[in-house]
Order: structure tokens, then C-alpha cells, then sequence
């Protein structure tokens, strides 16, 4: 706030892009992915365009979390070579710019949700910033390795947030979508650690793999594999999908037991496994999702 | 101060371009509460009789 605050404003040079950045647009277009899948899945009528404007409201507010996130971890960012670029790191967004940009978007998002559909909604999206920005990054993060776990309920609140959005309220169909993100966060966060685990360890982020060593991170991985794909067939289980869900998610929970079973079986020095699960489970998530919509559409879920 | 500036970016043409890309934000807002207003009331509004 004092001299170098009053210099980073006269000598401001951060371009539009650069805010749009501060949104983590990747992470952003699985959040408006998944919160559609719950707004497809849920029962109940709401106008086309106000479920648009809810979506876009959902995303905004995911956004929101992600420039909050790099606003109180741009130390951490600074050190990662996975995160240097980001806007505050190099210093082309100053740091206090971005957690105003990120408060006040946030409660741009709430306020349009509220409107646009309800206040469960809202209230559910205002929990989703609050878990992601204050339990995960400020506390959790930097405190234990169970980060990642309890702070992935933040990444896996927005299809609860859709089905609110539609229906007015959140039931257990809607939580076994919240179950199966969940579930889904610590493999795919603990590959990538195990393959990124210098950067965490200069940065003092206790990783699981940092704190417990690679290979009880790798067990850990095989059996929160297993316990995804079984959470994976639920939707079809309780009635809230069809036999082309149960097709899809069986053949790609196998998958992904296999994939983790090989990083589980791979020598200390080869990371291949560990990326190859990484990226198959980004392709996991999309697919399995993706089969939801796909059977409303041919009216195939049952 | 405007010695002090890299040449390559102007700090005074980025200014502008953060300032439009608020304003054109803060239209899209300002489009989307009336659009939810409409929305939400319904098209019967303009039938009532006063």
C-alpha cells in the first residue's frame, strides 16, 4: 500500500489478458462443464436464458476463486516453474489489484445467481468461494497434506451449484456428482505432484508426496482409484442415469485403475505413468460427464 | 514518472485499454440484470392492466 503499491500503479502495464488470466480459464471451463452437467441432470423448468446467465454467473464465480487463489499465493507461484508466468508472479498485475478483482467479481457472481435463479444456488456458490479461497488456500494448503483432499469439495460444489441453480434444491443425486470430483481430486492432484514434486518441496507446499514419500502417495492414488470408479457407477445405481452412463463409467474406471496400477507398479525414477494418469484423468472427468447430457439428449436415461 | 516507462509498453495506452475492457464489463452486467428482470417477470407484464 505504501511506495511500491503507488509506483505499480503509475507504471500499471497489465493488459486486459492479463486479468482475464487471473480467472485460471482451464480450471474455469471444467467448472462451467461440470455445473452444466448438474443443471442438465436436475429435475425442474427454468428459462433457457436465465440457465445460460446462471451458468455464466457460475463461472464468473470460479473465476473469482481462481484470481483470490493467485492473489494469496503469489509467493508460492513465484517459486513453482509451473506458475511462475502467472499475472502476479511476473508482476504485471499488482497483488493487491488482484485480490480486489477477485473479491468484487465475487460478489458480482453471487448477487447475478441470486437474480437469476435462487438463493440455495447463491448461497451454494458464496460456500464454494469461501471453501476454495479461505479453508483450502489460506489454511489447508500450506498446513497439511491433506490439502487437496478436503479442499477438492471446492472443485466439486459446482455441479450441486448447477442443480440448485435449475431446482431450487440440492438432493443426494446432486452430492453423488460432488462425490465422484471429489473422489476424483486427490489421483489426479497427487500425479501431478508426484511428477512436480521438486516444485512443491521448494515451495514448502507439503504435498502428499513431499510429506509421506512417493511411494505411500502411489497407494494412496491406487486406492482412491478404486474407491472413484465404484462412486463412478452410482448415477446409474440410484436411477439418475441410464446403461450408456453404466457403459462409459465402468470402461472408464477400469481405465483409470489400470492407470493408477501402473503408477503404483513403476520404478522410483520413471514419472511416464504418473503424467499418463494425469492427463487421462482430465480426459476421465470430461468423458464420464459428458455421457450425462449425451443420454438426456436421446432420451436413453431411463 | 513517464521517463521511467519501458518504451515498448505504453502504460497510458494499456490504462485505456483495462479502462474499456471495464466499461464493456460493466455493460454486459448492466444487459444481463435487465435481461433476468424481463425474464423473471414474464411476458404477461405488458398486459396487465393498471
Amino acid at each position: 500500500m505504501s511506495e511500491a503499491s503507488a509506483n505499480s500503479q503509475a507504471s500499471n502495464i497489465a493488459s486486459p489478458g492479463d486479468y482475464f488470466n487471473l480467472l485460471k480459464p482451464r480450471v474455469m471451463s471444467l467448472v462451467i462443464f461440470t455445473a452444466f452437467v448438474g443443471m442438465i441432470a436436475a429435475p425442474g423448468n427454468i428459462h433457457p436464458a436465465l440457465a445460460a446467465i446462471s451458468l455464466f454467473a457460475i463461472a464468473v464465480g470460479a473465476g473469482a476463486s481462481g484470481a483470490l487463489n493467485m492473489w494469496w499465493d503469489a509467493d508460492i507461484d513465484a517459486i513453482m516453474t509451473r506458475t511462475a508466468q502467472r499475472p502476479v508472479p511476473t508482476g504485471r498485475v499488482p497483488r493487491a489489484e488482484a485480490a480486489a478483482f477477485g473479491w468484487f467479481l465475487s460478489g458480482l457472481a453471487v448477487a447475478l445467481l441470486a437474480l437469476a435463479s435462487n438463493y440455495v444456488a447463491a448461497g451454494l456458490l458464496a460456500f464454494t468461494i469461501f471453501f476454495y479461497v479461505v479453508i483450502y488456500s489460506m489454511w489447508l494448503k500450506r498446513a497439511t497434506p491433506q490439502n487437496i483432499v478436503i479442499g477438492g469439495a471446492a472443485g466439486a460444489l459446482p455441479p450441486v451449484v448447477g442443480w440448485a441453480a435449475v431446482s431450487g434444491s440440492a438432493p443426494l443425486e446432486a452430492w453423488v456428482l460432488f462425490a465422484i470430483i471429489f473422489l476424483w481430486t486427490p489421483p489426479h492432484f497427487w500425479a501431478l505432484a508426484l511428477f512436480k514434486q521438486g516444485d512443491y518441496e521448494r515451495a514448502g507446499v507439503p504435498m502428499m508426496p513431499v510429506v509421506k514419500g512417493a511411494a505411500s502417495t502411489r497407494r494412496q492414488i491406487f486406492a482412491y482409484s478404486i474407491l472413484l470408479a465404484v462412486a463412478g457407477v452410482l448415477p446409474t445405481v440410484i436411477g439418475m442415469t441410464g446403461y450408456l452412463y453404466l457403459a462409459a463409467a465402468a470402461a472408464l474406471g477400469a481405465y483409470f485403475i489400470y492407470a493408477a496400477w501402473k503408477v503404483l507398479r513403476a520404478a522410483d525414477d520413471d514419472q511416464r505413468p504418473a503424467v499418463h494418469l494425469f492427463k487421462f484423468s482430465i480426459l476421465y472427468l470430461f468423458a464420464l460427464f459428458a455421457v450425462i447430457p449425451i443420454e438426456r439428449w436421446t432420451g436413453l436415461h431411463g | 514518472m513517464a521517463d521511467e516507462q519501458p518504451e515498448e509498453i505504453d502504460p497510458i495506452k494499456q490504462r485505456d485499454r483495462r479502462n474499456l475492457a471495464i466499461a464493456l464489463g460493466l455493460g454486459v452486467f448492466i444487459v444481463l440484470v435487465f435481461a433476468v428482470t424481463i425474464l423473471k417477470i414474464g411476458g404477461s407484464v405488458v398486459e396487465r392492466s393498471f
